[in-house]
């Protein structure tokens, strides 16, 4: 009689068997003082030349290093090589190189290892995201063992800067050959920076440990680093105040407030290399020929309000395109930039009547975002201050990240879209490129024949300081015509364990574990 | 019995097939594509990628080709993790959604079983009302409110259980997850088995067989609670495959690399191939689930057996 419930219960036997059999993935015994970061992303790959986010060149940080590298604060310091000295015309850079430099298996790092990197870079069968990153380099050469030699195709007084990026790493090509594609894998990367990877969890945690053979690391403190893939921003947080990790990549909007009374002492916000818009469509009506319309609009914005009470983490609100503060540039305001904003909604309102709009023909128009809080709670106050002052009310339209990027950059259905750039590197033309004829990054479909020429002009000269007047001046063109409105500055946002020290807050966010060490014990 | 498993067997492959083809008609109607990103890339190097993954060749052709690989147990690379292949990515995933979904599921049963069945004999008692409105409230708070407020109370306030997955070793970090998980289930599986405990006591075999002088204790464990399980079996079924499925707020909330994590990810990030890969996998699994549930009650109903 009993033979059914015997059934279910070989059954759920069955199944406690088949639990036990999967066993866990538990991680291996911690070694050493362990720093645990929090990654709000996966990266795609370990594997510098197929990474595209900035959550991969994170990681990459720790485990690679190119020939310049950045202080705790920011600034270009050597990096594998020792000095480097630049010709007269800007156009040769001659990099020594460290002796000592070594991979993670002890192989020397040579000149030709940077020259294999790059030209595995710019293969076409790589196709490597980061292709044209170092598209200003016309040759590169190993003249020995420790002396590289780039030349340019034009000057590029950035050079120096992209050179920081894990794009330029050199590339170890003994294990290229042997492992081919996955190279890049826990067991088979061999790197050149502080740290070697150690196992990779997808979805879990990246765990690195430290580069014995690295040429500094005496100077390295911390001998794990735990990258912790956490992907929901509230979930970060209260792995944070669990005592779970020391670092976090941001603070929920929502919790900031809280979190600036309750942890203050640990809160590190700082400017960020980034610009939140919203962009026009100018390539269909309503807004393709029409910059009043386009300049009423992005007037009757209140950015002030928006950072302060909308976003609320010390934003600040954007009245040019290029970020303030990056090396040798002032970026040129928006004409309105000086007004008050009462004084900025008359004139939109005027604009906006002599566009052909009014209260009885009002315009009707979509903006269309990615879900996420921020962007709707910014849609909103924009949609309201529209309202209020034009006296028109936009549809808001939610979409899927990848919906709006295909719809974005087909150029079709959008009218009003938010989008944002995060910099490369520090100098304005890393954000300027982005409105030139053809960028495929020029989202609002942007077509200047001044602001082009101003640019080329631009990148063919050696001189800083005339270079510095052409971008301003393509700026300045390119502001009055109103192919976007910047709306603001990000700021970047982390709590920081109290124990940690060696945390420098600078503009590209980028924090480097090799810097990074814990208070020695009271 | 072995003719009736074969013809439900054979039924499931067609089945199969069409899911495979649906999917991956959706999959690539999607707008954007696994290589559109943020950052652009120029045409050039996005032409390379789509060439490199066979993304230039008609659909009908990229179908033929992909089929033919899964056929041969191939599920092709991950777009989005390009160091992993989707196998190795469901290699590491399906183990540990498997032993959630298995624990909440034991754990449903144990608990939402013996509550509901507690319920039942005490009808309209206290006791019973009780557990029911748990079981209500068990079942109208969603995951995503319950789990936060789970890691609030015994991680973060008490520090008791981690709050998440990557930072710690031992079975504690199964604790969060599998009772969140389970939380729903048990509600449901409580109700079921009341309302089904309750129709089986009030039939014409069970007032026999207390006529003549059976305790209630041997009643219900030898009468009672074998009919009464029927339902709850059948629920079993779609359960489990909630279970798998649904344990992705959980996965994201505690940073479980499972494969409803990926599931999502993957279908955010347009990869096409680790999704293709989680639906067939999951597809096989819930029909195989239902065969398995079938072919139980064949055995637990003699009835269904002779049909």
């Amino acid at each position: 009689m009993l033979c059914g419930m015997k059934k279910i219960s070989i059954w759920l036997l069955a199944t406690l068997l088949i639990v036990a059999g999967c066993g866990g993935n538990d991680n291996a015994e911690e070694y050493g003082s362990v720093l645990k970061r929090a990654l709000p992303t996966e990266p795609e790959s370990l594997d510098a030349h197929k990474a595209r986010s900035i959550q991969a060149a994170d990681v990459l940080r720790d485990l690679g290093e190119g020939l310049v590298t950045h202080s705790p604060g920011g600034e270009l310091i050597p990096g594998t090589a020792s000095s480097w000295e630049i010709s007269e015309d800007g156009l040769t850079y001659t990099f020594s190189l460290r002796p000592e430099a070594r991979w993670s298996n002890g192989d020397p790092v040579t000149a030709q290892d940077f020259v294999t990197g790059m030209e595995r870079l710019v293969d076409p069968a790589t196709a490597a995201f980061y292709a044209e990153f170092l598209s200003d380099i016309a040759e590169v050469g190993a003249l020995d063992d420790h002396t590289l030699v780039i030349k340019l195709a034009r000057p590029t007084p950035y050079l120096l800067s992209l050179l920081t990026h894990p794009a330029a790493y050199p590339m170890h090509a003994p294990s290229l050959a042997e492992h081919g594609d996955s190279f890049a894998r826990p067991g088979n990367l061999v790197s050149n920076g502080a740290y070697v990877l150690n196992a990779w969890i997808p979805g879990s945690i990246i765990v690195l440990r430290r580069n014995e053979h690295y040429w500094n690391n005496a100077a390295t403190a911390i001998d794990e680093v735990q990258h912790h893939i956490i992907v929901q921003e509230t979930a970060e947080l209260a792995r944070y105040r669990a005592g779970e990790i020391h670092i976090t990549s941001v603070v929920p909007p929502e919790n900031f407030a809280q979190v600036r009374d309750e942890m203050g002492d640990q809160l590190r916000v700082a400017p960020y290399l980034g610009i939140y818009y919203y962009g026009y469509n100018l390539t269909k009506p309503p807004f393709k020929d029409n910059p009043k319309l386009r300049q009423a609009l992005s007037m009757a914005i209140d950015r002030e309000l928006i950072v302060e009470r909308v976003t609320g983490r010390g934003e600040a609100p954007a009245y040019s395109w290029v970020r303030p503060g990056m090396s040798n540039y002032e970026p040129p305001q928006l004409s309105y930039a000086a007004l008050t904003q009462d004084e900025r909604n008359q004139i939109a309102r005027r604009l906006y009547v002599e566009a052909g709009y009014s209260e009885d023909n009002p315009l009707d128009v979509e903006i269309r975002y990615n879900t996420s809080d921020t962007h709707q709670r910014v849609a909103l106050a924009i949609q309201s201050m529209w309202q209020e002052v034009l006296g028109f009310e936009a549809t808001l339209i939610n979409e899927e990240f990848q919906v709006l990027l295909a719809n974005m950059r087909e150029q079709e259905v959008t009218q009003v879209f938010r989008s944002s750039w995060i910099g490369d590197y520090d100098d304005a033309h890393d954000f300027l490129k982005n409105l030139q004829t053809g960028n495929p990054m020029n989202m609002p479909g942007y077509s200047s024949e001044q602001y082009d020429s101003l640019m080329t002009r631009a990148a063919l000269q050696v001189d800083p300081e005339r270079r510095r007047l052409y971008l301003e001046e393509a700026e300045r063109v390119m502001l009055a015509d109103h192919p976007t409105i910047p709306i603001y500055f990000y700021v970047s946002k982390h709590l920081i364990h109290p124990d940690i020290e060696g945390w420098g807050d600078n503009v590209l966010d980028y924090h480097y574990s090799q810097h990074l060490s814990f208070k020695a014990a009271e | 019995m072995l003719r009736y498993t074969l013809l439900r067997l054979a039924g499931a492959i067609p089945t199969l097939l069409l899911v495979i083809a649906l999917a991956f008609l959706m999959v690539h109607a999607a707008p954007g594509g696994p290589f559109s990103n943020e950052r652009a890339a120029s045409p050039e190097v996005l032409e390379n990628l789509e060439k490199h993954y066979r993304l230039d060749e008609p659909l009908p052709q990229q179908f033929v080709h992909y089929l033919g690989n899964v056929i041969r147990g191939d599920f092709g690379p991950s777009y989005r993790y390009v160091d992993y292949t989707v196998s190795e990515l469901i290699a590491i995933g399906f183990p540990l959604s498997l032993q959630l979904g298995a624990l909440a599921m034991m754990l449903a049963l144990l608990v939402g079983v013996s509550a509901g069945t507690a319920a039942a004999l005490r009808q309209d008692s206290l006791l019973d009302r009780a557990l029911m409105s748990f079981a209500m409230t068990g079942i109208s708070i969603p995951v995503f409110v319950v789990a936060p407020v789970l890691v609030l109370l015994l991680s973060v306030k008490l520090q008791w259980l981690p709050a998440g997955w990557s930072g710690s070793n031992g079975a504690a970090k199964f604790i969060l997850p599998v009772v969140t998980l389970a939380l729903p289930q048990i509600a449901y599986v409580a109700r079921l088995t009341r309302a089904s405990v309750i129709d089986v006591l009030s039939r014409d075999f069970v007032r026999t067989a207390r006529a003549q002088g059976l305790a209630t204790k041997t009643l219900v464990r030898v009468h009672v609670l074998r009919p009464a399980m029927l339902p709850v079996l059948s629920y079993l079924g779609p359960a489990i495959a909630a279970i798998l499925t649904g344990s992705v707020v959980v996965e994201e909330v505690f940073g479980i690399p499972g494969l409803g994590q990926f599931f999502v990810r993957g279908a955010l990030n347009r990869d096409y191939t680790l999704v293709l890969g989680i639906v067939i996998l999951y597809a096989s699994l819930v029909i195989a689930m239902n065969l398995l549930v079938d072919i139980l009650y064949g055995v637990l109903d003699p009835r269904v057996r002779q049909r």
